[in-house]
Order: C-alpha cells, then structure tokens, then sequence
C-alpha cells in the first residue's frame, strides 16, 4: 500500500477538473471532484452519469475534463464502466493494448441510489476493478431539486414540500455504504470535501484494492440546500461534527472511523444553516438529534457538547 | 470448410467467435438464449478468448458493450423483445457515439399480453434508433450476415442489429458452412479498433450537445447510415468473393418478368416462395421481394424492381396502432411515392404473436393484389388469419 497523504502540502498541485466550469459557486461537488482526481493521478478512465456534475462540465464545444472522460446515461454509469474495464482487461490478456488505467465512475444520489442502483449492484457483484464515487447532494439538482432517496427527513424539496399535511421528506437515507457492503466488496467508505486529506487517502485506498470499491461523498450544495455560497465546506464540517455524516470506512468488512469526534455539536447547529430546513420545529429537530445520537452509538463518536 | 447441423441462434454464436469477439455483454431472454449459452460455453472452454459480463439487465448489457467499444474492443450482444425494448434509450446512445457494436435480435413480438413468439414489432420499435439492420431467413445466412456485420460495423461506424426470427430460424436446425478460421480471419482481422477511450488521450465522449451542435452532431448518423450502403454492398461483395455467397439488399424471386409480387421480411419468405413458384406454374406472373437490409433501406432497388410492376403486396409482421400505414408499408410506399406511376399497393398483416401464415394465406394475398388491381383501388390494410 503507497503511503496516503499526511498534509495538505504533499497533494499534486495538478489540476484534472479545470477552471471555468459551469458548477453554481460555492457547489462542494466540483470541490470534492477537484480532490479526487488529485488523488486518482493521471492514468484513469472517468464515467460519469447524467446529473449536475456532467452537464456542467461538458457543456459542447468546451469541457472541463483534463483526464479520458465519458457520460451515456443517467442510470448506466456502473454498466458503462464495467464495459470499460472488462474490455481492457480483454486487450490487455490478448496482447492488443497494454494500458492499464483505474477505472472510476462518478454518479449524483439520483444516478446512485435510485435509477442507477441495479446497475451499480450488477458492477459490484461481478467485480469490476474499478471505483465507484457517488457525490451526494442529497436530491436532484440538476433537474431542480426534486427528493431522493438520499433526501434527509423533513427536508423541503420541489417534490417534497412542507404544507398542512407534510413536513417535507417522509423518509430517511438510505444507507448506500451498508448496501456495497452486503455486496462484500473490499472496500467502502464515506467522506466529505470539508476534510479533503480523509478523502484524497479514500480515493487512494478505493484504488489500491483489487476488485470494486464505492466512496459516499457528502457534498453540500448551496443552490440545492438554500445556504450562502461561503459556507458549503462549513456546513461539511458541521454535518460531521453533529455525528450526521460519521466518516469511517469498511476495509474487507472492518468498520473503522477514520475521523474522530470527541464531542459533537447539536444537529441543530447544522440544520439552521440551511434554507430546506427552515420549517422545522422542535419536535423533528429532535428526531434527527436522536439519529445522530444512534450513528454516534454506532460507529464510536464522543458525546453531545452540552 | 466444415458442415453442420446448427439452428440459427448456435450459426450466430459460432460467427461471433470465429470473429473472435473481445467482450460480450447480454443478458438472456427467450429465444435469445441459446446464442449466450453457446458463447459462454466457448469462453468457459477456451475457445474463444473473451470477456463475457454477465450483466444484470439488457439496459446495462448494452450500457457495457458502449464502454467496451469505446475502448477499441470487438464487441458483441444478443437479445429479444423485451429486452430489446429496454434498451432503447442505450440504442440511440450506441448510434450517437458511433460505436459499432455487433447484435443480434432474435425476432420475438411485445407484450402485452406477454408472447414469446415470433413477429417483428421488436425492431420495428428501433428503427429510427440509427441502427444499421440486417434480416436474415436460414441459419447459413444468420452466420454469414453475423460475420458481415462487424465488418460493416467496424468500416462505418455504426452499431448494426441481425434480425433473425425467434424460433423460425433461431431453433430450426439447417447444414450451414463454416468456413476456415483462417479465411475468416482475413475477412474479419482481429486487431484492435479505433479506440476513443484511453488514457493517452483525455477526451470528453457523450458531452452536452446544445442547440447550435447537437443538430450537426445527430445529421452525422444520418450522414454515415446513408453513406453505408456503399460499405454494406462492397463488404457483401467481399464476402461473395471469398466465401460464395452474396446476398444483396434485398433477395428477388421470379422477378423478372412479374407483374404482381408481395414484399415480405423473414422466414415468411421461405413460404411466399414456394407458394410464387406454384402459381407459376398455374400461369401467374408473380414474385416476392424480401428485404434483407432494413436499415438503411434499399430505395434504388425497391423502385427499380417494384416501379413496373401492376400491383405489390406487403406483408407487415409487426403494427403501428393508429398510424396511416404499418412500418413496411410506409417505407415501401414511401420509397415509391416520388415515381410518377408506380404499382397498386395493398397493405397486409400477418403473423402476429407467433400465428402460423400457411401457404393458402400467400395464396389469398396474391389473389387479393390482383383483384385490388382489377378494382383499381387498394383495401385498407387486411388482417390475414385474424379471427372476427
Ligand atoms: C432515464 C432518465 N430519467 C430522467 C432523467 C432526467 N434527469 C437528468 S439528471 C436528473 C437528476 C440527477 O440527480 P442526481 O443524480 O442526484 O445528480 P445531481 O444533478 O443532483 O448532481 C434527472 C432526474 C434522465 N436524464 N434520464
Ligand atoms: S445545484 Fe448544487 S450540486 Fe448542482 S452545481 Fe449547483 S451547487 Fe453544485
């Protein structure tokens, strides 16, 4: 195993996500993108589905890809890149091609927890080498913000809205690190652009392992979440201080928390920083603080600050 | 050169390996499924030397053997029906991206209520899907325009589908020829194709096309299907040279001098045949035409060979609900349409769902295109076998 990085100034200054993308400011997606292609290096293969990410940054005759990048559809990106990687392999064993590149396919919630969920189930269970990124900005921007099933309960989106009759999202997340795991794959785990070493050393490990690996990216997003352009990497931050977004990763089935909270912060803190959460009373503010309290349980975090 | 007794669907999976594919992708569906279990037989033994992903649907079958033409890998699929029709959003990709992936369809019809027969309402569906589409109507020519097809593919850049009749063809046994791995390999050289994906060069495939592009970008498939034909002929002639046998556009029958003749697509032609050379017999200037290339469609020969003629019948297998006409039809009358004096034409349909079309059934549509043309006006499209 290569040595993961230890500071921030031992990460390439490369840049494989140029500038000048049509990403909205302050979106952490196109931050946490920027990091993982840090990470991957030069030799890879990138597929991406349908989403905000694609259309933002392929946008004919420009395109902000410096690496080999391709999208088909929004709910194939798994199938795309199990074709890729299988069809290398195929040139490499009969003397056609010697390359040799990480295959790593990069999907939104949408693309990863609905539509594109039997795909990506199909690529992990034959097991692909490759590496699976979903950046989660919780619903689907890109056709303007409707629910997922990686919305957060009570969340306001355009198909979940709060009225006399709603709160907003019914439902809780989906546990989409739990799911590759059933799948026995080697390596899984979660991460957020506000902690871009834990991250870039995810990447790197998602990499190193022969067969599939996923990465969970929590990626906060302004327009989507209704908070101001200059706090996304906070609000990173605050979703794993609450204990909502617990960083840890499932190495051949051993969970390990890669960052420690020794004393979590009230989800409240986190909620009240954002637009979609504004309806909400005291009542489901402390059901998600529960939430957080048994993903602390669970995975090894301190106690609430009080 | 060796004979065997091969149904249709195992001639295409011996083609398939002797152009010693790279990657096959697909998932099975009946009467697909005996084309996949061969292939993964030979890739199980060894004798051929490939990648075989067991997908977990039709939609990511095609989705995977996207990727892997990218890549510059042989690639193939196979399948039927419903899984044809899942794919649709994946075809029009595979067309878009000029990828010259290599399927076969084995012709089965749509649910509901759910059918596991032959028809053609399955590639109808895909017909503007920028597909290159092959028919074929014996196991030996399943083989040969399988073999045709990644060259063709290959030469044009663009995906072509061979269409061969669910169980018809696909399950009857026949003598087909296989030709020698050598020869093969000179009509088919296994070298790898042109790759777009790779890390030597960081291009950005299956980008957003705005309004001022993606007109440009989507006239280029209809430039190169329209421009296939030349391939498509040249490739055929090819393979006349080195293996004797050619098969043309479309396949003629006691054309010459005929007066009437109907259009068919398929195994019904084999019927439509032998009923032709019996009224022939009797005296009746008739014929049949079946289309062999349905994609691009063979408009020069269908005017040369249908312009003349008193009174032609077509025979759909597959319907367009509500439409003026059925698929066929409407490319034949179509294609006939810009001569100033063209032939009477009836519309048939026939077959639907697997229903048997027996001889006696050519025998009524031949006489009814004559008696439209004595009437001088065609019929609206008659249901051949439906019961009232
Ligand atoms: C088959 C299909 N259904 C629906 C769409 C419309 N669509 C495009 S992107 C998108 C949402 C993407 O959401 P997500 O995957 O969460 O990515 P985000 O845009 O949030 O980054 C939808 C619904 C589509 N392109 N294809
Ligand atoms: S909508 Fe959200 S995820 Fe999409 S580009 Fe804007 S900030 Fe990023």
């Amino acid at each position: 195993m290569t040595l993961g990085f230890r500071t921030i100034k031992e990460v390439p200054k490369d840049e494989f996500l140029a500038p000048g993308h049509r990403m909205c400011a302050g979106c952490t997606a196109a931050t946490a993108i920027r990091q993982v292609l840090k990470a991957a290096g030069r030799n890879i293969i990138v597929t991406t589905a349908t989403g905000c990410l694609e259309v933002a940054t392929s946008y004919f005759p420009q395109t902000a890809w410096r690496v080999p990048w391709v999208h088909l559809g929004f709910e194939n990106t798994a199938a795309l890149a199990s074709g890729i990687e299988s069809a290398m392999k195929a040139l490499r064993r009969k003397k056609k091609s010697e390359e040799n590149p990480h295959v790593i396919a990069i999907g939104g919630d949408g693309g990863t927890f609905d539509i594109g969920l039997q795909a990506l189930s199909g690529a992990l269970e034959r097991g692909h080498d490759f590496l699976y990124i979903c950046y989660d900005n919780e619903a689907y921007m890109n056709t303007g913000i409707q629910r997922s099933s990686a919305t957060p309960y009570c969340a306001a989106t355009t198909t979940s809205p709060p009225g006399k009759r709603s709160m907003g999202q019914k439902t809780q997340k989906k546990d989409l690190v739990g799911i590759a795991v059933a799948h026995e794959i080697p390596y899984a785990a979660t991460a957020c652009p506000s902690y871009p070493i834990d991250l870039m050393n995810k990447v790197k490990k998602g990499l190193e392992v022969e067969g599939p690996a996923l990465l969970h990216i929590l990626t906060p997003c302004p327009t989507g979440w209704r908070f101001d352009i200059s706090l996304g990497i906070e609000l990173g931050k605050m979703a794993v201080l609450t204990g909502l977004w617990p960083l840890y990763e499932v190495e051949n089935g051993v969970t390990r928390l890669t960052v420690q909270v020794p004393k979590r912060e009230p989800v409240k803190k986190y909620l009240e920083l954002q637009g979609r959460f504004r309806h909400l009373t005291e009542e489901e503010i402390n059901r998600i603080q529960e939430r957080a309290d048994r993903l602390a349980l669970k995975f090894g975090m301190g106690p609430l600050r009080q | 050169m060796k004979r065997l007794g091969l149904s249709g669907n195992y001639a295409v999976a011996y083609a398939v390996k002797m152009a010693d594919v790279d990657v096959i992708a697909a998932y099975p569906i009946t009467p697909q499924t005996t084309i996949v279990e061969k292939l993964s037989e030979f890739v199980a033994n060894g004798e051929l030397e490939a990648e075989y992903i067991n997908v977990e649907s039709e939609h990511s079958a095609m989705s995977a053997c996207v990727g892997a033409s990218l890549t510059g890998a042989r690639v193939f699929t196979a399948t039927s029906s419903q899984g044809l029709a899942y794919m649709h959003e994946v075809l029009f990709m595979a067309s878009g991206l000029r990828t010259p992936i290599v399927m076969a369809n084995v012709n089965r019809a749509l649910s509901a209520p759910l059918n596991i027969w032959n028809d053609h309402s399955d590639a109808m569906a895909e017909r503007d899907a920028g597909w290159i589409q092959l028919w074929v109507t014996s196991a030996q020519e399943a083989f040969d325009a399988t073999l045709e097809a990644f060259k063709i593919a290959e030469d044009v850049l663009l995906p072509v589908m061979v269409n061969l009749d669910g169980y018809i063809v696909s399950h009857t046994y026949e003598p087909v020829v296989l030709p020698d791995e050598g020869l093969v390999r000179g009509f088919v050289p296994s070298r790898p194709l042109q790759n777009r994906v790779s890390p030597k060069f960081a291009y950005s495939i299956g980008v957003v096309g705005p309004p001022e592009a993606y007109y440009e970008m989507k006239y280029q498939v209809v430039d190169a299907i329209e421009k296939s034909r030349e391939k498509i002929r040249d490739v055929d002639k090819e393979f006349g040279e080195r293996f004797g046998r050619e098969y043309k556009f479309v396949n003629e029958y006691m054309m010459e001098d005929a007066e009437y003749a109907l259009v068919t697509m398929g195994a019904l032609t084999g019927t439509a045949k032998v009923v032709a050379s019996g009224l022939r017999k009797e005296g009746e200037k008739v014929g049949v035409l079946s289309i062999r290339c349905f994609r691009p469609f063979p408009k020069e020969e269908i005017v040369a060979l249908l312009g003349d003629l008193k009174g032609v019948g077509v025979v759909d297998r597959a319907v367009t609900p509500g439409g003026p006409s059925n698929p066929l039809f409407a490319e034949v009358a179509t294609t006939l349409y810009e001569r100033g004096s063209r032939p009477l034409l009836q519309s048939f349909v026939a077959g639907l769902g697997g229903r048997d079309v027996p001889a006696d059934d050519f025998k009524s549509m031949f006489g009814l295109v004559k008696d439209v043309v004595r009437e001088g006006k065609s019929r609206p499209c008659i249901y051949v076998g439906l019961r009232e």
